[in-house]
């Protein structure tokens, strides 16, 4: 099986992306795409879920090391690795027994896309207001959280049509 | 007991995940506090040489704008030589005071390998550590203006506070008169930080210089900050002003960091008062 070495393979990709190519892009100054919570996205489901949490806390705190950013990139993308579970039973209505048989490519799009999308904005809304951290330009908080979800799924959405085999 | 073990069966999850998330939350306050010793940061070896080997090759792109700053830098120096020279010229004699010799600051140069401005609490890395003699609460200039303060520094890497950070807070003052004020920023735009707690019967206009103020033992007195950009009307407490940078902060290249050599001598006799 070379399944966890895989993933593996994804999770230093996306921090290298991450963080030499696309923290330097913003856009208008301020807005960037946070393509690594796709690792999220793509681990697969287990009934442990204890690796997955840990290795998306990983993830998320080595994003945190280059960017001098506290811990604001683990406790996002910790969070939306936790609740991930629960949009999985919401929107694909899979039970246990389906886990080891899911897979993001075979679902329809619009089940994919509700799913991505509600996990990028949850992510994107923690990540900015932590990254805010007062109760001022909330305002600035909630576009920035509009704009950057809106730029990593349309980088995430590319990237699948680019990546997967046409069969 | 049994229960108990029942309990951990059940929440096994979510008790992992809190107390990863616990870990990231003490992580993210530790950040924001200046006087904490911090570990997640990008000063040390892995991220330091990772950013370094990135900036080797992104300094190509812009060694043309580096240029003319050093060419500007070296014509205000050579001004100020010429300034100092001449009356010499004219004496018979000079006399030599030694105590002028006392050197209070020494400057090194080093390099930004990791430049942030965009968030709420920035932080620049630069290529020079403890190895270099740089430690905590040193200062950071560049040519045009300040930049920050080193914050944490490993062997061979260093991160600097920069002064777009909401934490940062430095004494400043107008130039040419002795009012001064406490430079901080709110956040919002990366080219403007603002002046406040200025005296009341201070006199300022827009377009007046503001530079440091040397009432900290970090920097020194007389490095430029900016220039007053917008007076804001009306009868606030803490008479804000803001400050246009001279620096642009969104393209920095070398550096100099500031050792104060008297800094143990101020604190301690500071530290008396208390």
């Amino acid at each position: 099986m070379n399944k966890p070495f895989n993933m593996a393979t994804l999770f230093i990709m996306l921090l290298v992306l991450q963080v030499f190519v696309l923290n330097n892009i913003l856009f208008l100054d301020s807005i960037n795409p946070y393509l690594y919570i796709v690792f999220v996205f793509l681990y697969p489901l287990k009934t442990n879920r204890v690796p997955f949490l840990f290795y998306s806390f990983l993830l998320g705190i080595s994003v945190d090391f280059f960017s001098d950013s506290g811990g604001i990139h683990a406790f996002s993308i910790l969070s939306i690795a936790y609740i991930r579970l629960f949009f999985v039973k919401i929107y694909f209505r899979k039970i246990e027994a389906d886990f080891s048989f899911f897979k993001l490519k075979s679902e329809s799009f619009g089940k994919v896309f509700n799913y991505t999308v509600t996990l990028t904005v949850i992510h994107h809304l923690i990540l900015f207001s932590f990254a805010n951290f007062s109760f001022q330009n909330l305002s600035n908080v909630l576009l920035n959280t509009l704009f950057s979800s809106f730029f990593t799924l349309t980088l995430y959405f590319l990237g699948t049509y680019i990546f997967t085999k046409s069969e | 007991m049994q229960q108990f073990i029942y309990f951990f069966q059940k929440f096994k999850y979510f008790l992992f995940f809190l107390l990863l998330q616990f870990i990231a939350l003490t992580i993210t306050f530790n950040n924001l506090n200046f006087h904490k010793n911090k570990f997640v940061n990008s000063a040390n070896t892995l991220t330091g040489s990772l950013y370094s080997r990135a900036a080797n090759i992104t300094e190509y792109w812009n060694l043309k704008s580096k240029n003319k700053l050093l060419a500007e830098e070296n014509t205000r120096l050579k001004n100020l030589l010429q300034k100092n020279i001449t009356p010499h010229l004219s004496k018979d004699s000079t006399v030599i005071d030694s105590t002028k010799y006392h050197q209070k600051f020494t400057f090194s140069t080093a390099k930004i390998i990791n430049n942030n401005y965009t968030n709420k609490f920035n932080f620049l890395t630069i290529n020079k550590g403890t190895n270099s003699g740089i430690k905590k609460e040193m200062a950071v200039i560049n040519s045009r203006g300040i930049i920050g303060i080193t914050d944490n520094s490993s062997k061979s890497y260093a991160r600097v506070q920069s002064i777009l950070n909401r934490n940062s807070k430095i004494n400043a003052r107008l130039k040419n008169s002795n009012y001064f004020g406490t430079l901080g920023w709110d956040g919002k735009a990366y080219n403007t930080v603002q002046l406040s707690d200025l005296p009341r019967q201070a006199p300022f206009k827009i377009g007046d210089t503001i530079e440091t103020g040397g009432k900290s033992t970090i920097f020194p007195e007389g490095i430029f900050i900016g220039t007053i950009s917008k007076i804001n009307k009306g009868n606030s407490a803490d008479n804000k002003v803001d400050v246009a940078l001279f620096n642009d902060m969104s393209n920095l290249g070398f550096i100099y960091v500031i050792k104060n050599y008297h800094k143990e001598e101020i604190k301690s006799i500071e530290s008396q008062n208390e």
